[in-house]
Parts: C-alpha cells; structure tokens; sequence
C-alpha cells in the first residue's frame, strides 16, 4: 500500500477529468471486504445446507433436508401439544359438562370459530347471523330446542324440516286466508276464518292447537316475530303453505335440510361447535 | 509550580516527539494503541464510565420482595420499583424517548458529544479492553512490539490472558443483559446448571460476539463507519457549541522545541508539535486539524496537551473546551439566548410532563367494549332487538377483583345473562360477553349511545366506563 500521507501518491484510475480530477484507487477498509467475503461464504454455506438451486425438476434439496412441510408439520405437532391438555379434557366431557366450565368453554368456543367459518358460515352467516333460507343462529326461536343437547344432536345427525303442500287442497281464498292468520299470530292477534282453516286442515298435527310449534317435529313456533323462511309477507307465507317444505315430488317447495356433520367432524369438534352455537347469543 | 531547568524538560519531550511519528486517518488498517496519561477529564472519564456499574448490578436489586426493575417481555410487563407498566401504557415509552432523543440533542448543542466521550458502552467497554490490554502488554510502544514479534510462548501467554479476559466481560455483559428480563437470581441458576432457553443463549452469544469485535477490535471504526450518531453530530453542533478545540491563534505557527530556539516573544506559537494530542487520541485523530468526524469529545487531549504546557511552562488551554466563536474571538452568547437549545428544553419539559402526568393516572381499571358486528343485532322471538359486546377489562392492581357490570343509555334496555359480579384477573385482560336486548317496540333510533360502567364490588371508587352503541333495524 502506498504512503496514506499524502492521497496524491495513491494510484489512480489514469482518468482525469477537468485537468485536476482523478479517481484514486484506495483500498476499501479492510474489515468491510471481510464483511464482504463473509457474507459470500454465507451463501456458499447456505447453499449446502438449505434448498436452493432450482432445477427443471424441483429445485437443490440441501443436506439437512429442510423443506417448509417439515417445519409445518413441526409447529403443528407444537401446536397440539399446547391444545393437548384442553383436547383431552374435552374427549371426555359432555356438552352440558363444558358448557359449565367457563375455562373449557372459552377454549371451546374459540377453536369452534374457525370450525364455524369453514363448515357452518357458508349458510348460517358469520356469527350466525343467517341468510334467506338458513335460520339465524344467533336468536332464541329455535325448531329443534336451543339446549346444548339439541344441538349436538342438529349438528351430528342434521335436519330434514317436513311440511305438505297444501296447494292442490285449498284454493287461493283459504290460502290467503290462513296466510293473514299466520300474519295475525306474529302480532298477537286472530284471522277467524284462518283459525278455522288451521284446526281444520291439520295444522294443529305439527304446529300445535297454541300455534306454538313443536320442537320435536322442527315445527316452528308461529307465534313468534321470527320467520323460518323470510321475509315475513303475506305472500311469502302464502307460498310457503301452498308448496310446503321439502315436499315429495314438488318442484317448488321451500328447501330446509341441515346436513349431518358426524362423518365429517370429531365428536370433540361436535362438541365445541354446539358450544359455539349455544353462545352466539339464543342458546337455552 | 516548582520551577525546574527547563534542559530536564527538554530530554523528556526528545521521546515524547517518537510517540506519533505521522498521523493519518485510519480506516481500520492498523490498531490504533492509545497512550493513556492521567489528568482532570481522565478522572471524570472513570467516574462517568463508572455509571455502567449500575447495569450489571441493577438486576439484584429487590424491591418488595421482586426484582426492583424487571423487563418482562412474554408477560407484557414492565416493573420499575413499585409501578407496573402494561403495553396499554407503552405511550410513555414514546415520550421517555423523546426525552432522551432531545437531552442528546441538547447536550450536544451545549458541549459537543458528551454522551460519545464519557458515556458510550463502545467508548466505555473499549477503554476498558485497552485498560486491560495496557496492564498486560505495557504502554503503547511495547503493544506495537509486541503485535510484531514474532509469536513464543510468551507473547501466546499474554495474548491468550487477554483474549480470555475479554471474553469474560462479553459473557458477563450478555449475561447481565438478560438479567433484566428474566429474575435474577433464577437465571443465573439456569445458566449455571446450563438449564436456560436456547433464547436467552442466543443473546448472551451476540453479546459477547459483538463487545468481542467492537471494543476488542473494531473500537474507534464502530464510530467512524457504524455509529449512526457520528454522521449527524454535524447538524446539532454551531459556532456556539463548547468542544474540545486547539486555539490555533495562540498555538501557530507550531513548531518543534528545541534547546535554547524558544524566545519569548518570538515567532513560534505555543504547539511544540509533540504530537501528544495524537497519541492519547482514542480515535486517532488530530484534533489541531479542528473539529472532525472521529473526534468523540472525550478531552484527553486536553489532559496530554495540559501536561506538556506545564513541562514546558507556559499556561493550560492550548487545546480547551471552547466554541468556535471564542477561538476566533467573536462575542460568546449566553445559553438563554441561544434558540435551538431553549426549544430543546422545552420540549425535554413537555415529555417531562407527560411522563409525570401519566405515572400518577395509572388507572388501576380499563375497560374497552367491542361491538359483535356479525351480527350486528338479532330479532328475538317476543320482537325485542339484542345486541352483544364483548367486554376487555385490564386489571392493572395487583390482586384479581370482582367487578359488577351497569349499563345505561335507555330505560328498557335489559342485561341478558349477565349481572353476576365476574372476576378479573390481575395484571391482565379478562374478557366478558354479555347480551343487552330492548324491545321493539321501544327501540326508538337506529342507534342508540350507550355506556358500560363496571364497577369493583368492595370498592366503588375503582371503575371504569366506555361509550358504547346499541344497534337496531334500519328506519326508513
């Protein structure tokens, strides 16, 4: 290295510029090329050690064999490990049980919440919020019985709800008759010549002499400021009497079936969603 | 001061003209070896250096049975004597630094980079590897030998006593990091039967990985090249900042003392050129060529040059702490005229006063109230409208506490399943869902403002309120 002195004795490029301008050829310090050099051994090893160099089939594996599947799989083992604890408690619990435990509940309702979106969300709403067709989740008017127990069963076993039509038996009068009956309960009051209609046609077999519903049947309470099917008008209700639910053979009839969840999901995630469900806001 | 043949003096200053033969700035060529020499700013060197004492014996301090000042990361709490900070108060962190960013500020408009000179872990740890180093291979002269001897048993010995030592003050230092974040005593007892986490490891690795590297090797180049705060010195210093300045007027035009050349009188300034100033130079810079990028305004310049002005006799300040005004002879201006540093103090007061302010409103209850906005509210089967919140309460005491929950902003609005006290834990979030219904037909807004009270059992002095709303169906 030449005498740092004097920097007009350092060489230089042999470029002058303006007649006095010179680029001088100083040595970077020395620690920083180390730095330098370093970082290319870095990539050097790296390139040893991990995935890298992509190939036209796949890429480098690396030998210690790191792959990102690996380290998921890692973490989630992690994960379980944690949840082990409550997961285990839970397998040998009852609803009912859980339900009374504020801790195991918490933990129950917040792993259902993702449960919830990817299997229930799609119709109920998130949050249970409903949907035209799918019933709020969240309210205290249910057709099964908002007790945990009613639950599990709902989400295990599923739904099939099952009203005739009455279309081809009464005609457009008597329909719209027991339409404004129907109307007329929601709000406390009668429709005479509907309340007629309704004992007479056999209403009372599933719905109830009190119009109440029963919940063993999924019959819905149709006293109530809650809809099955909305919206609550005169001809929506109409349409619902004149085609039924899920009515054998017709083409129009309303739609109500709830799947069975029991295949799909684990007893403890049965469990932990109808907890979910309980707590939305209605469950009795 | 006795007064001595000046020819004694003389025969001194002849060895001390070979201690800085040349000067240049380097750029972490060589290892700059520092003479060390007593005088005034070396003894307020050791008494600043000496605060650092505090950090690695902080962390046995007790406090009411715990650690007096704890950091603890995973449990999102800060202790600090008796007060406990959560994240939820991390706003004064924001001033607390604000502080610190304008006290920097304005000590260095005052009197230059104090903080660099006397109280920078690089200055400090770096002085003390040298102080090691000096004690184990002699002063400056014998240090250069000795790197360029050739390598025997003895020159192994020294070296390997001080690398080891080195070493030793990095692992103390990462050790006594981690101290603060964890309790003390437990994590010596983890690192002592080798049980601690592999994070608390990690640290300590780095630490002493990089007081290795920065104060054993790279020492003054972490100022020149690495310190942020080196390159923006420029901008906080004026022509009325106090640093350590060489008064060319009186030192120029320098030259060498030789026997019977001085005159009083005469051409010949008061720098004998001794280059003293070089050598004690921690940075190795020559302060005579004014105010620079190395320089960390550590004044033992002052001390050496001060040395020599009494072998030679003459007065003490040829270098001095003096701003650039007073050099060149310019009026000086009294602190309280100077703009910049009152705006700095000012501002320093207004984070002093918000910190004050906060410590002494640490509520001891916060509560926030979500909303569910999924739904946003449910028709109930009697035609009553609920909406559900769910409620965050902090319980800053250190005690769990039983809270009751009121509501109030409509007359029919009811509380659902809730109106049981519930519990708090302490020092931590609990969270409450309740579900508030009012009935139809008395809802008379599509919103309607709320406020949630909750309310300690025992003592109702201890509450907490949050406006909230209530949400029904659209009216048209």
């Amino acid at each position: 290295m030449s005498d740092k002195k004097n920097p007009n004795e350092v060489p230089d490029t042999g470029h002058l510029w303006d007649g006095n301008l010179r680029e001088l050829t100083n040595q970077p310090p020395k620690w920083w090329m180390n730095t330098l050099y370093l970082s290319g051994l870095f990539v050097v090893v790296y390139l040893i050690l991990y995935p890298a160099i992509p190939l036209l089939n796949g890429a480098t594996k690396g030998i210690l064999g790191w792959t990102q599947m690996k380290r998921l799989n890692e973490t989630v083992v992690e994960i379980e490990k944690i949840r082990a604890p409550y997961e285990n408690k839970l397998k040998g619990m009852s609803a009912t049980a859980i339900l009374a435990d504020d801790e195991l509940s918490n933990y129950a309702v917040r792993s259902a919440k993702v449960l919830f979106g990817d299997r229930c969300a799609g119709c109920h709403g998130t949050g249970g919020s409903g949907n035209p067709g799918y019933p709020v989740l969240a309210d205290d008017d249910w057709l099964y019985g908002g007790n945990i127990d009613a639950i599990q069963q709902s989400i295990a076993n599923g739904r099939n709800g099952m009203m005739p039509g009455f279309g081809t038996s009464l005609n457009e009068q008597q329909l719209d008759d027991l339409a404004q009956h129907m109307l007329a309960l929601s709000k406390g009051s009668e429709h005479a010549a509907g309340k007629e209609l309704f004992v007479s046609q056999g209403c009372i077999g599933c719905h109830g002499m009190d119009a109440k519903g029963m919940q063993m049947m999924g019959a819905a309470n149709l006293t109530d400021a809650i809809w099955r099917f909305t919206p609550g008008t005169l001809e929506s209700i109409k349409y619902t009497i004149k085609y039924g639910v899920n009515s054998p053979g017709a083409e129009e009839t309303r739609n109500a079936e709830m799947p069975a969840f029991q295949q799909q999901l684990s007893e403890t995630d049965v469990k932990k969603l109808a907890i979910y469900v309980h707590k939305l806001g209605g469950g009795q | 001061m006795n007064k001595k043949p000046i020819q004694t003096d003389l025969k001194n200053l002849e060895e001390l003209y070979h201690e800085a033969e040349y000067w240049h700035v380097n750029a972490g060529g060589e290892t700059i070896h520092a003479k060390r020499m007593p005088g005034t700013f070396r003894h307020i060197k050791w008494i600043t250096m000496s605060i650092w004492l505090a950090f690695f014996f902080g962390p046995y301090l007790r406090w009411d049975g715990q650690q007096a000042i704890l950091f603890n990361i995973p449990g999102r709490q800060f202790h600090i004597f008796n007060i406990t900070i959560l994240p939820q108060d991390v706003w004064m962190l924001a001033l607390v630094l604000l502080f610190f960013a304008l006290l920097l500020a304005a000590i260095t408009s005052l009197a230059g980079r104090v903080y660099c000179g006397y109280f920078c872990f690089q200055t400090v740890w770096t002085d003390i590897f040298i102080w090691i180093e000096e004690k184990l291979e002699g002063p400056p002269a014998k240090r250069s030998k000795l790197d360029s001897a050739p390598w025997d048993i003895n020159k192994f010995r020294v070296k390997f006593i001080k690398h080891s030592a080195w070493l030793a003050i990095g692992l103390f230092t990462g050790i006594s990091f981690t101290l603060w974040f964890g309790d003390a005593f437990q994590l010596w007892k983890a690192y002592l039967t080798l049980q601690a986490p592999l994070f608390a490891w990690g640290t300590i690795g780095v630490f002493v990985f990089f007081t290795y590297l920065f104060a054993g090797f790279m020492r003054e180049q972490v100022c020149f090249w690495l310190c942020p705060y080196a390159r923006i010195q420029g901008v906080m210093y004026d022509c009325e900042t106090l640093l350590p300045t060489y008064d060319f007027s009186r030192g120029e035009p320098r030259g060498k003392l030789k026997k019977g050349s001085r005159a009083e009188g005469g051409e010949q300034g008061d720098c004998i050129d001794c280059k003293q100033c070089v050598a004690v130079c921690p940075t190795g810079i020559d302060i005579r060529h004014g105010q620079q990028e190395g320089c960390i305004t550590c004044a033992l310049c002052i001390d050496a040059c001060d040395s020599v002005m009494d072998k030679v006799h003459r007065p003490h300040g040829l270098i001095r702490y003096a701003s650039l005004d007073e050099i060149e002879g310019k009026p000086t201006v009294k602190i309280y005229k100077r703009p910049r540093v009152l705006i700095y103090f000012a501002i320093m007061l207004a984070a002093i006063g918000g910190i004050i302010y906060g410590l002494t409103n640490l509520g001891a209850l916060e509560l926030t109230v979500l909303h569910e906005r999924q739904p946003l509210f449910v028709l109930q089967s009697d035609g009553s409208i609920q909406n559900k919140y769910v409620l965050k309460v902090l319980n800053k005491t250190d005690s769990d506490m039983p809270l009751i929950l009121t509501i109030s902003g409509h007359d029919a609005m009811k509380l659902i399943n809730s109106g049981k006290p519930f519990m708090t834990r302490h020092g931590r979030v609990t969270a409450h869902t309740v579900f508030l219904r009012i009935p139809g037909d008395q809802l008379d807004a599509e919103r309607i403002s709320i406020i949630f009270r909750v309310e300690n059992i025992d003592q109702t002095a201890l509450f907490a309120e949050y406006q909230s709303m209530f949400f029904g169906p659209a009216r048209n």
